[in-house]
C-alpha cells in the first residue's frame, strides 16, 4: 500500500473490480458494499446535515406546539402538506431517523473490518525494504566508515528513541533496518467512529428511558414526583411512569437580583427537599446553571413570574380568600404578565348559577394608575398592580374540551354565555365592586417558578462517547503514519574484515497519510543516521 | 457591578482604531501583491516554494524593493491592528468585569482577531505567503464595520443564565473554531481561483480578467489546498469540543445536552458539513475542487448559524444584545 492521500476515512481499502452475479447472497453483498463504501457514506452524511436544515427553520412541535399552531394559522394551505411529511417534526420523523440510521449502518460495516485489518497490521512487523529506494518520495544516500551491523544498530537506536517499530533483516553482506510509526492514528481513527455508535447508542437508550416533567411551583407550596402533578410530562417507551424516583420538594422562597439596568444577575429558589415520604429534608438553593443532581434525577429552575391574589365576597357574604393563579410574563425585562383566574361555583351556588372569571393583566411596578392601560417599567414589585376585566355567565369548564389555564376560552365570549361585567386597574389592597355588589380585592401576589425534573440514564454514556470521540479525532488527525527503510550494504563487497569496512547507506521514507512536514523530519532522521554513533546513546 | 463607562468608551476606541490599521494593512499588502513579484529572483524564490511546499522549509523572503517595503508595511499594520483589538476586547473585559464574548458584537471582533492571527501565525510559518495578506484583511475589515454599524452592543453585563465558567469555555471556542475556519474559507476561495487560473492556462481557454490578474500571483493550488485542509484539520476538533462543551452546558442550563434547538442543529450541520469535507478529501473523485465546495459550504454554515439563526430565528441562544 503506497497511498500518500490523506486517509481520514474508515472505508476500506478498495479491492478489484467485483464480478457480477445474480444470485441473491451476491446481490446483497453488492448492496452492502454499495452501502459501506465511502461515497456512499458521504452521501448519507451531507444527506443528514442537509434533512436537518428544515428542523431549524420550521417551527418544531417538541420545541414549541403553539408556534406550530400558529404557522399552520398562517399557511393552512401548506402547513398540512407539510405536517405529511413529518416537517413539523423532522428530529422524530421515520425520514430523519432512516438516513441516520443507514449512516450508523454504513459506518459499522466501515469499522468492523478495518479494526480487524488494523489489529492484524499491528502485530505484523514493518515490511522489508522495497528493492529501489530511490523512488520513494523522501530519498538518500550517504557513506560512513563503520560496518553495515553498526551503522544498522546505530539508526536502530536513533529509531527506537523516536519510538520507531524497527526490524532489522540480513540479507548477505547487507542489513536492511524497516521502521514504521503513527499505529495511533488509525486506532484513534476508529475510537473516534466507534464512539460516534457508542454515542448514538446512549442517546438512544436515554431517549427510551427518561422521562421528563415540568410544573410550576408557587412560594409556600411543593410538587412530589410522580407524573399526575405535572404540567406536562414525557416519557420514553420503557420508562416507568409508576415508578418515579421518589422526591418532594417545596419552594421557601423565591428571589431575583437585578444589575443597576435591571438585567437579572441571579435567580435563586430556596427549596427545601426529602427523598422519601416522611423522611429528612434537606435545603438546597437552586439556581440557573446549578440543577439539584440527586439519585439521578435533576431539577431545573426553568422560569419564574407572578401570581397575583384576590379575595373574592359575593352579597351573601360567602369569600373565596386568598386565592392566587401564575400569570404569564408576556415581556421579560418587565415582567408584565396576563393570566385569567377561573373561579370555580361558589360554595353553596346551584348547577344553574353563573360563574365568576377574571381575565387580568399583572405589572410589577405600575409607571400610572387610575383608567388608563397600566405600564410595567421594572421587574422587580415595587408597586404591583393588576388590571382586571370581569366576567359572568359560563367559563365552559364542563363542557369537557381542554382549556388553557392561562386565558379564558373566547369561543363562550364570543357565544355570549360569559359576558363581560366590569373592569378596573387595582393597586394591592384596592376593591373592585361589581354591579350585583360582588366585591373583588386584589391582595398583593406571590412568585412562582417553573421546575423541570428529568431522568436521563443515557448521560453518562453520551459524555463517555464524546470524551473519546474528541481523543480519537485528535489522535487520527495529529499523528502521522511513516515509514522508514535503510539498506547499510558493504561498500566494497566481499573485502574481508567487517569491522574495518565501509558501508553505503540508502534511505527512504514514506509519508503513509498527511505528509505534512515529513520532508524536514526525514532530513533530520538522515543527519541522525549519518552522526550517531552506537553505544553512545 | 456598574459598567465602566469611560474604560468601555476607550474600547470602542481601540475597535475603530484597529479597523483604520486593518485598513491601511490592506493597502501595504495590495501593494505587495501587484508590484511584490515583479523582480527575477521573486519569481526564482516562488517556484521553489512551489516545489518544496509550505512549512516544511524555511523559505526566505527575497523581494526587493517597493513591494517588499509595502508587504512589512501591510504585515505591521496587520500586527497593529491585531493588537488594537485585543485591547479594545480587553477594555470591554474589564468595563463590564466579564468575559468579552458575552453578545454578537464582540463575538464578531473576537472570531476576526483568531483569523488574523492564525494568518500571522502562517506568515511565520511561511513568509512567503505574506502577500495573500490583502485576501484576509478585505473581509476582515468588512466584517468589523459589519460588526461595528449593525451588531454594536453596549458594554452591559451578562444575564444570570450566561454566569457560568462554560460561557468561557464553550463560546471561546467556538470563537477559536470560527475564526480558523474563517482562514480556510479565504484559503479556500484562493485556491478555487487558483485552480480556474490554471485550467485555463492548461487549456489555452480565455478567463474572467480578474483571475488573469490575480492568478498568477497567488501561491501555486496545491499549497492553498493543503493550507485549508490543515486549518480545518486543526479547527475541527477544537469546533467538536466546542459543541460537547455546549452540551455539557446545555445539561446544566436548560435541562438537557441535546435539544434541537436551531443553534445546535445548525452546529450539527456546520459539523457534518466540515466532517464531509475531511471525508471528501480522502475520497476518489471528490478530492480538489469538490471537496474545496465543501468546505465553502462549511463556513456558510457556520454564518448562518452566526447571523441568522441568532437574529431571525428565535431559539434558546438569543443572546445577541441587539434590540
Amino acid at each position: 500500500m503506497t497511498e500518500t492521500v490523506e486517509r481520514l476515512s474508515t472505508a476500506p481499502v478498495p479491492v478489484g473490480p467485483v464480478r457480477r452475479s445474480d444470485s441473491p447472497l451476491a446481490v446483497v453483498r453488492r448492496w452492502w458494499r454499495l452501502l459501506t463504501s465511502m461515497r456512499t457514506a458521504l452521501v448519507l452524511l451531507f444527506l443528514l446535515a442537509v434533512a436537518a436544515v428544515p428542523g431549524s427553520l420550521l417551527p418544531q412541535r417538541s420545541l414549541n406546539q403553539s408556534k406550530v399552531s400558529a404557522y399552520f394559522a398562517e399557511h393552512p394551505d401548506l402547513a398540512p402538506v407539510l405536517d405529511r411529511f413529518r416537517m413539523f417534526d423532522v428530529f422524530s420523523s421515520p425520514w430523519f431517523a432512516a438516513i441516520y440510521l443507514l449512516l450508523f449502518v454504513s459506518l459499522i460495516g466501515c469499522i468492523v473490518p478495518r479494526t480487524r485489518l488494523h489489529f492484524r497490521a499491528t502485530r505484523q512487523p514493518p515490511p522489508p525494504v522495497p528493492s529501489r529506494l530511490d523512488r520513494l518520495p523522501q530519498a538518500a544516500s550517504f557513506e560512513r566508515d563503520l560496518s553495515p551491523a553498526a551503522v544498522a544498530d546505530a539508526a536502530t537506536t536513533v529509531l527506537r528513541r523516536g519510538r520507531w517499530r524497527v526490524v532489522r533483516r540480513r540479507i548477505g553482506d547487507t542489513v536492511e533496518v524497516s521502521a514504521e510509526k503513527g499505529y495511533l492514528r488509525e486506532i484513534g481513527n476508529l475510537a473516534f467512529h466507534s464512539a460516534l455508535v457508542a454515542l448514538l447508542a446512549g442517546l438512544a437508550f436515554g431517549k427510551l428511558n427518561g422521562y421528563e416533567g415540568s410544573i410550576l411551583v408557587e412560594e409556600g407550596s411543593g410538587f412530589c414526583n410522580s407524573f399526575q402533578q405535572y404540567d406536562t410530562y414525557r416519557n420514553g417507551p420503557f420508562a416507568e411512569a409508576g415508578d418515579l424516583t421518589p422526591l418532594c420538594a417545596d419552594l421557601e422562597r423565591f428571589s431575583v437580583d437585578y444589575e443597576d439596568n435591571l438585567t437579572p444577575a441571579r435567580f435563586l429558589a430556596e427549596l427545601t427537599y426529602t427523598r422519601e415520604l416522611g423522611g429528612p429534608a434537606s435545603a438546597y438553593p437552586l439556581e440557573v446553571n446549578s440543577p439539584l443532581r440527586t439519585d439521578g434525577i435533576r431539577l431545573y429552575l426553568t422560569g419564574h413570574g407572578f401570581s397575583p391574589r384576590f379575595t373574592i365576597t359575593y352579597p351573601d357574604g360567602s369569600q373565596f380568600t386568598d386565592i392566587s393563579v401564575p400569570f404569564i410574563p408576556e415581556e421579560q425585562s418587565t415582567l408584565a404578565s396576563t393570566g385569567a383566574l377561573k373561579l370555580p361555583d361558589r360554595p353553596g351556588a346551584g348547577a344553574g348559577d353563573t360563574q365568576l372569571a377574571i381575565e387580568g393583566f399583572f405589572v410589577p411596578t405600575a409607571a400610572s394608575m387610575g383608567d388608563s392601560r397600566l405600564i410595567s417599567v421594572d421587574p422587580r414589585p415595587r408597586n404591583p398592580a393588576v388590571a382586571i376585566v370581569v366576567y359572568e355567565g359560563s367559563i365552559g369548564l364542563d363542557s369537557g374540551a381542554a382549556q388553557n389555564v392561562f386565558r379564558l376560552d373566547q369561543r363562550q365570549i364570543e357565544r355570549g354565555v360569559l359576558e363581560r361585567v366590569d373592569a378596573g386597574n387595582l393597586l394591592v389592597g384596592q376593591s373592585l365592586e361589581l354591579p350585583d355588589g360582588t366585591e373583588i380585592r386584589f391582595e398583593g401576589y406571590r412568585q412562582w417558578v417553573a421546575l423541570q425534573l428529568s431522568h436521563d440514564p443515557g448521560q453518562l454514556t453520551v459524555l463517555i462517547a464524546s470524551a473519546v470521540m474528541l481523543l480519537g479525532l485528535v489522535c487520527s488527525l495529529v499523528v502521522r503514519r511513516r515509514r522508514v527503510w535503510l539498506r547499510c550494504r558493504p561498500a566494497d563487497p566481499g573485502a574481508g574484515d567487517e569491522a574495518a569496512s565501509r558501508t553505503v547507506v540508502d534511505v527512504g521514507g514514506l509519508a503513509r497519510a498527511d505528509s505534512g512536514g515529513f520532508s524536514s523530519d526525514f532530513a533530520a532522521l538522515v543527519k541522525q543516521f549519518s552522526n550517531h554513533r552506537a553505544g553512545k546513546d | 457591578m456598574a459598567v465602566n463607562d469611560s474604560l468601555a468608551a476607550l474600547s470602542d476606541s481601540a475597535f475603530t482604531a484597529s479597523i483604520v490599521a486593518y485598513s491601511v494593512g490592506v493597502v501595504g499588502f495590495a501593494g505587495e501583491y501587484a508590484f511584490g513579484g515583479r523582480g527575477r529572483i521573486a519569481r526564482t524564490s516562488r517556484e521553489q516554494t512551489a516545489a518544496g511546499g509550505v512549512g516544511t522549509e524555511t523559505v526566505t523572503p527575497v523581494d526587493s524593493g517597493a513591494g517588499q517595503r509595502l508587504g512589512y508595511l501591510g504585515l505591521a499594520c496587520t500586527v497593529l491592528g491585531a493588537a488594537l483589538q485585543v485591547l479594545s476586547l480587553a477594555f470591554r473585559g474589564i468595563a463590564s468585569e466579564r468575559v468579552p464574548w458575552g453578545n454578537m458584537f464582540e463575538f464578531a471582533s473576537a472570531a476576526v482577531l483568531v483569523t488574523v492571527l492564525s494568518f500571522l501565525w502562517l506568515v511565520w510559518q511561511a513568509p512567503r505567503l505574506r502577500h495573500i495578506g490583502v485576501f484576509v484583511l478585505i473581509p476582515v475589515v468588512f466584517i468589523l464595520v459589519y460588526a461595528g454599524l449593525i451588531l454594536y452592543a453596549d458594554a452591559e453585563p451578562l444575564v444570570a443564565a450566561l454566569r457560568s465558567y462554560w460561557l468561557v469555555i464553550h463560546v471561546a471556542t467556538v470563537i477559536i473554531a470560527s475564526g480558523v475556519f474563517f482562514l480556510s474559507f479565504v484559503l479556500t476561495v484562493l485556491y478555487l481561483l487558483r485552480q480556474r487560473y490554471d485550467r485555463s492556462v492548461a487549456e489555452g481557454g480565455s478567463m474572467p480578467r480578474a483571475i488573469a490578474r490575480l492568478g498568477p500571483r497567488l501561491p501555486p493550488a496545491a499549497i492553498l489546498d493543503r493550507l485549508s485542509y490543515r486549518t480545518v484539520a486543526f479547527g475541527f476538533p477544537i469546533f467538536t469540543f466546542a459543541v460537547i462543551a455546549g452540551a455539557i452546558w446545555a445539561e446544566a442550563a436548560w435541562g438537557r445536552f441535546w435539544g434541537w434547538d436551531p443553534k445546535e442543529t445548525w452546529a450539527l450541520i456546520a459539523w457534518l458539513v466540515y466532517a464531509c469535507y475531511l471525508h471528501a478529501r480522502a475520497t476518489a473523485g471528490w478530492k480538489g475542487v469538490k471537496a474545496a465546495r465543501i468546505n465553502l459550504l462549511g463556513f456558510f454554515a457556520m454564518t448562518f448559524n452566526f447571523l441568522i439563526i441568532n437574529m431571525v430565528v428565535a431559539g434558546l441562544h438569543s443572546y445577541s444584545g441587539l434590540t
